[in-house]
């Protein structure tokens, strides 16, 4: 492993809730738009949480070479392709010439499919036997075999949307797919360069998609009391670092970047749009539902991508300015996460915590779970070209016992060439990744 | 500068039972657990004989803290099996950690210790869906999507949704055995397993950790996972019970499809240096892996192109890597999951890479004894090569009687001169692994 290749961003594209290209969905971003509504999908209404953030308006099709190759993608594949596309037309991927597919991987967090509910609903009852309480397994097995879509189902799996990203651009090199929940992208990002650094590949396109705004998502993540039922104020019920904030908001989409060693970027003639210089990755091991009360895992995640970017999170520049610049924070809306990261933060960082302003865009974008690190990451690159800081909205009312700078409501424009971004997943699995401009 | 990678514990969970020995015996015997499924009445699927772990010969309970045994309550089997085999594999590797003795010091610092963990897309048990579901059902006989946001899903255990995240493979492990350093779910299919070794073995080489619980695990004998198996058309035709003995044969002409098992395996993967300072004894050295992904024209990776390429492409590679060519390779063992489309594509690599010695070196196959566990199907595989290994030994083979070009026909055991094995897989989704091995 060479410690002194650098990683660099050449491409990134994503399909949000916000829009589905970057100038888009950044402007939204930068006035502070909500991207949260009643749950279209499907009749929610009687549900604990009726809203979502929902990806509108989007037909895969333009993205892809021949719709008939990904006939049967889902919507996280679909999501996918779309953003795979944008970063591959940015970073000129198409109109390089002799790129070797063996020398291009894919490494995504992708979470699984979508659970074809009706039909699998329609099996059960069609299959369940009132007497016994149970369902009769011969019978079971004729109506799924009847009912349901064998496309579908193959779908489901979470290494599809990599599969069908490879098929498209005929990828041969090393192909991977991560599931660690909240974590998954960012993790996904930062393999992908360590994967770079090693040498394995010269170019991986990185990132994320998912969706679990469907009938069994919305289930298991009310029944575990997980999502804000602010149905009466939806477009303000994700409010990270708020005193009531009452849980998390469900998004949907995929963001994906294309990593190179910079010296094939230069090479090609690619200009670079940022450099990942640390990426860290630790585990709780402390439940399965709570975060520890210290902030140990996610403050671990931090340190080891800080110690590989070179940063002493406690000194300052000539400016007497902390040399992270902006945080993206996973700040869920979640009574725990917020009040945990932001102790983990300052845990890390010390004095210099009140200094570093720190904004979650969960707050606009909803969570994308799997994929809620791409779009993140991607958010502190635009950052860092605006110089501008995406606001925390919905922070009217700010809970009394976090204290940092959350970028309240309000775009600001700052100096920004450093960013790090952390994703800590349902588990304990936590990623950070730290981001800078490329200055050359 | 990369630290040497050595693999000091083996904790491999089938249905012969947990830990090295079982399987080793059964599988130098030439036994196989495969018989009737007895976990549902598969009447309905084509293949109805799986290998299953009798409850008898295995209690998550009774691996894990006292303390811990409440969180059993919400593991489904897969976790379970994860557990099971991260318990055989950190004895066998003669560590302590947190979960063998909470008083003790542990042998690898946890910041220090790793998990990564391959696990497959896990269905959420049907009968216990389908007993909450069917309390909302309309006068009519429907499902009354109303009724079920309102309240049926209250008949849904609040964790739920943890028991089947497919990263709580790697979060309860990671909690049982404190391990805190890089953690990752990688959900490939057949590939998850080599692939997570893969990742545990450039973690360990960059130093961000010293040791890693690696490996994956799956359980499909249930009937989501058996409907979308058949549906991949991969799925044996057997004839009831009657040729349950004969229905896994890797290679053979007269392949019909796989038999699957329920397990997989944790390895003890350690920087030499760490396993030679605390006296432990490897098995052997994990000297080269890749990763690669096969075009697939199907593009969801159904079958494999029938040349073997990128099969072959990834045992090139880590041949290269560590400086080898084929002829160094002692024995081979690939997938061989009785899938026709599969065996073709592992057997065309096969003779690739090896020319005229294709016919001649032995291949190891452990789906006709183990069944095929999927995501830890090839935890099994690296388990049996790191003993043979030990043992200088080759296990039985069963059933193939007429594999073309290949030494994969049934035999009894034997001794052999094993210096080095070439492990390989492909996967539903084309993702591609190959993983050499050194006895030590």
């Amino acid at each position: 492993m060479n410690r002194d290749t650098r990683i660099v961003i050449t491409g990134m594209g994503w399909i949000t809730p916000l829009g589905h290209d970057l100038e888009t969905v950044w402007a939204k971003l930068a006035a502070g738009v909500s991207g949260i509504t009643r749950i279209e999908r499907f009749d929610a209404s009687s549900f604990p949480t009726t809203f979502g953030a929902q990806v509108r308006e989007y037909d895969f099709t333009a993205y892809v070479g021949d719709p008939a190759v990904h006939a049967h993608a889902g919507k996280n594949s679909q999501f996918a392709l779309g953003a795979a596309r944008q970063a591959w037309e940015q970073a000129g991927l198409g109109a390089t010439d002799g790129l070797d597919r063996r020398r291009i991987g894919i490494y995504l967090g992708a979470g699984e499919g979508i659970l074809d509910f009706d039909n699998y609903a329609k099996t059960d009852i069609e299959s369940w036997d009132d007497k016994a309480r149970a369902l009769d397994p011969l019978k079971w097995a004729e109506a799924a075999m009847r009912n349901l879509d064998p496309w579908r189902e193959i779908e489901q799996e979470p290494n599809m949307p990599a599969s069908h990203i490879a098929r498209e651009y005929g990828i041969r090199g090393p192909v991977y797919n991560c599931l660690t929940a909240c974590a998954a992208s960012t993790q996904a990002i930062g393999e992908a360069s360590s994967l770079l650094r090693r040498g394995d590949a010269d170019v991986m396109l990185a990132g994320g998609t998912h969706t679990m705004i469907h009938v069994l998502g919305l289930t298991g993540f009310n029944r575990l009391t997980a999502l804000s039922t602010r149905n009466n104020e939806l477009a303000t019920a994700s409010r990270p670092f708020s005193r009531t904030r009452d849980g998390f908001v469900l998004g949907e989409g995929s963001g994906i970047v294309i990593l190179e060693t910079l010296e094939h970027a230069t090479s090609r003639g690619a200009a670079p749009l940022a450099e990942i210089t640390g990426y860290g990755s630790s585990a709780d091991a402390f439940r399965i539902t709570d975060m520890h009360p210290d902030g140990r895992g996610p403050g671990d995640a931090v340190r080891m991508a800080l110690d590989q970017a070179g940063i002493d999170p406690l000194a300052v520049d000539e400016e007497g300015r902390p040399l992270i610049h902006y945080i993206s924070a996973h700040g869920t809306s979640t009574s725990e996460n917020d009040a945990i990261e932001t102790l983990a933060i300052k845990r890390v960082f010390g004095d210099n915590a009140p200094k570093i302003p720190v904004s979650s865009v969960k707050s606009m974008f909803g969570h994308l779970i799997a994929a809620a690190g791409s779009v993140e990451l991607i958010t502190c690159v635009l950052t860092m070209q605006h110089q501008l800081l995406p606001p925390t909205i919905n922070l009217d009312d700010p809970d009394p016992d976090l204290d940092l700078d959350y970028v309240p409501n309000v775009a600001r424009p700052a100096k920004v060439d450093t960013c790090l971004s952390n994703s800590f997943g349902f588990g304990g699995q936590n990623d950070a990744l730290i981001i800078r401009r490329f200055a050359g | 500068m990369s630290r040497r990678v050595v693999i000091t514990g083996l904790g491999p969970i089938t249905a012969f039972g947990a830990g090295i020995d079982p399987l080793w015996e059964a599988m130098c015997e030439g036994r196989s657990a495969i018989r009737r499924l007895q976990a549902f009445d598969p009447g309905g699927f084509s293949c109805q004989v799986a290998a299953e772990l009798p409850p008898e010969a295995f209690s998550v309970k009774k691996v894990v803290p006292k303390s811990y045994r409440k969180a059993t309550k919400v593991m489904c089997r897969d976790i379970e099996l994860a557990i099971g085999a991260a318990h055989a594999a950190v004895i066998d590797a003669g560590l302590i950690t947190k979960g063998i003795d909470g008083e003790a010091e542990p042998t690898i610092p946890p910041q220090r210790f790793g998990c990564h963990i391959g696990a497959g897309l896990i269905a959420a048990d049907v009968d216990e869906l389908a007993t909450a579901l069917m309390t909302s059902r309309g006068s009519d006989g429907q499902f009354d999507l109303a009724h079920w946001g309102r309240q049926g899903m209250q008949n849904l255990t609040p964790l739920w949704l943890l028991k089947y995240l497919p990263n709580m493979l790697a979060c309860h492990v990671t909690i049982v055995h404190d391990c805190r350093g890089p953690s990752n779910t990688i959900t490939c299919c057949e590939a998850s397993s080599a692939l997570s070794l893969g990742e545990s073995m450039r973690v360990i080489e960059r130093g961000a950790a010293d040791a890693c619980l690696s490996g994956g695990a799956e359980y499909k004998l249930n009937p989501m996972a058996y409907l979308r198996q058949h549906f991949a058309g991969r799925l044996a035709k057997t004839n009831g019970e009657a040729d349950a003995a004969t229905a896994a044969r890797p290679f053979d002409p007269t392949a019909t499809g796989t038999v699957l098992g329920e397990g997989g395996g944790i390895l003890v993967l350690e920087a030499a240096d760490s396993a030679a300072q605390r006296g432990a004894k490897p098995y052997a050295e994990v000297e080269a892996f890749a990763a690669t992904q096969s075009f697939c024209p199907d593009t969801v990776g159904l079958e494999p192109p029938a040349d073997g390429e990128s099969i072959a492409d990834a045992a090139h590679l880590a041949l290269d890597q560590a400086k080898l060519t084929a002829a160094d390779i002692d024995a081979i063992v690939p997938f061989g999951s009785s899938i026709p489309s599969v065996d073709a594509a592992e057997a065309a690599a096969i003779r690739s890479v090896f020319g005229d010695r294709a016919s001649s070196v032995p291949i190891v196959t452990t789906v006709p004894n183990a069944g095929n566990c999927a995501a830890g199907n090839g935890a099994v595989g690296l388990c049996v090569a790191a003993r043979c290994l030990r043992e200088q030994k080759l296990p039985a083979r069963l059933n193939t009687t007429s594999a073309e070009g290949l030494d994969a026909n049934a035999c009894p055991s034997r001794g052999a001169m094993l210096n080095r094995i070439l492990i390989i897989t492909t996967s539903q989704g084309g993702q591609n692994a190959a993983v050499v091995l050194r006895k030590a």
